[in-house]
């Protein structure tokens, strides 16, 4: 088992498996996808409070929730960096930066145009969850800015991942904070969650489970871009070049 | 041989020490502390210019204008916290030093909390009379401007110690520290409101002394931390 893992912190290693894995959770994510789109617009009834509005949720609920485990991700995968200097760990967390912010952006923009018809308003500055999620996008950007602030590398990611850390202990605060102002400022805006129907539960778990894998996949994707272009004066790099197959 | 048995200091003194050379500079340079001030007494002129001075509105908007004219002070003044050490390499003195770096990050924390963050607390109540705001709701609002910029200093630290040496430093260091500062301000603004309309205002400030402890025991490592990581 251990064995098995301390190979893949090796970044040939690392490069030849992802290109196994890779398809194997983007196809099984898109399909489910696909699955959980049909089911979450054609099948499941219409909420009886929200009407058809409801249904942008299989998209904003499992990118709401991919933001979030992307900056865990973003952030335990530095600090391990940082500590047992693990260098996939780095490119791990270099990649996970930019699709947490898309998520993080996809988020926002389907909870506004939910926000439309449900509260009449595009953006509404008392909701809790929409001030942590724009916090968040904002911790993102300073991320990626620090990270592209600075030249040398291994300097950027050290950095960074001490920024990431700090951010992660803060995020926990910017949610309570964020908690107290709202229920200072006016009521719950957020409608009452009731029992949700079974389906439409169902239907709900398997986008979260298929985001999750294209997640996955994406992230093992531009880890790869990440790990060749960080190992490109190496020489396995060269080698899987100019071999025949010109790299899998 | 008898150089390098040399008894070190205790950490105290290096604290003091750190701490006291800071001060002394600030003393010598008077600019550096005063064009923060100036910063903040002129983004609290701006806003009754761009909304209208009515009474009601400037009693409304007082606290909330008031505490983010002070984090923009205190983010201006941050830059400068590693700075200057970093262009001389005094800094490389701090990194070899014997002492521990969390303990003389304190010191030079604790100097430039002295310097930008303590002169914004004295200097708030006369802009909050301009504000129309109530002598009793001016001492909450002291209050939690002291604990909110003690939290700002130490949290800042991190911050300029990430960015120091880089070439954009000033809007990233901005763009870092903002979204982390964002609770102190939420905090220290609604306590105040909740102060300038009778209300219980006690939760902000228990949580700005608890924000201002956990960012004492914990910033100082990580602003060593990474100051090892911006010399390397």
């Amino acid at each position: 088992m251990w064995k098995w893992f301390h190979q893949l912190a090796s970044p040939p290693h690392f490069y030849r498996i992802s290109a196994i894995l890779s398809p194997w959770l983007a196809v099984p994510g898109l399909l489910l996808i696909a699955y959980g789109t049909w089911q979450g617009l054609f099948v499941v009834p219409m909420d009886y409070q929200q009407g058809d509005a409801f249904r942008i949720i299989y998209v904003h609920v499992p990118s709401a929730y991919l933001s979030l485990m992307a900056y865990m991700i973003m952030a335990t995968s530095g600090g391990i960096g940082l500590i047992w200097r693990i260098k996939l760990a780095h490119a791990v967390a270099a990649a996970a930066a930019p699709i947490g912010a898309a998520f993080t952006f996809l988020a926002l923009c389907t909870g506004s145009i939910w926000g439309r018809p449900m509260w009449g308003t595009w953006w509404e500055w008392g909701d809790p969850r929409m001030m942590s999620e724009l916090i968040l996008l904002f911790l993102y950007f300073g991320y990626m800015a620090l990270r592209s602030a600075i030249d040398d590398t291994t300097k950027a990611d050290k950095a960074s991942a001490v920024l990431a850390l700090v951010g992660i202990v803060n995020v926990v605060i910017v949610h309570f904070s964020v908690e107290w102002w709202s229920s200072l400022h006016q009521g719950q805006t957020v409608f009452k969650k009731g029992t949700m129907d079974a389906d439409m539960k169902a239907a709900l778990f398997v986008m979260i489970i298929g985001f999750t894998l294209l997640f996955g996949s994406m992230l093992l994707r531009r880890i790869r871009t990440e790990v060749l272009y960080r190992e490109r004066r190496t020489r396995w790099v060269r080698e899987m070049i100019l071999s025949p197959e010109g790299g899998a | 041989m008898t150089e390098s048995v040399r008894e070190i200091p205790g950490i105290l003194a290096g604290l003091a020490a750190t701490a006291k050379r800071d001060l002394l500079l600030a003393w010598k340079r008077p600019g550096d502390v005063l064009n923060p001030l100036f910063f903040f007494a002129m983004v609290c002129t701006l806003f009754p210019l761009a909304v209208g001075p009515s009474a009601e509105q400037l009693e409304f908007s007082g606290p909330g204008v008031i505490w983010v004219a002070a984090l923009l002070a205190t983010l201006l003044s941050l830059n400068s916290l590693f700075l200057s050490d970093f262009e001389d390499g005094s800094l490389d003195q701090l990194l070899v030093s014997p002492q521990p770096l969390p303990v003389l990050v304190i010191g030079k924390t604790l100097a430039h909390w002295l310097t930008a963050g303590l002169p914004l607390v004295f200097v708030s109540p006369i802009l909050a009379i301009t504000y129309r705001m109530p002598f009793s709701v001016i001492g909450v609002m002291m209050l939690t401007l002291t604990l909110g910029t003690i939290s700002l200093s130490l949290l800042g630290s991190i911050g300029a110690a990430l960015t120091v040496g880089l070439h954009r430093g000033t809007a990233l260091l901005s763009l870092l520290i903002l979204p982390l500062a964002m609770p102190i301000m939420i905090l220290g603004a609604n306590a105040v409101s909740l102060a300038a309309h009778n209300d219980i205002y006690s939760t902000g400030i228990w949580a700005l002394g608890a924000y201002a402890i956990a960012s004492l025991s914990l910033a100082p490592y990580a602003t060593a931390a990474a100051l090892r990581i911006s010399n390397e």
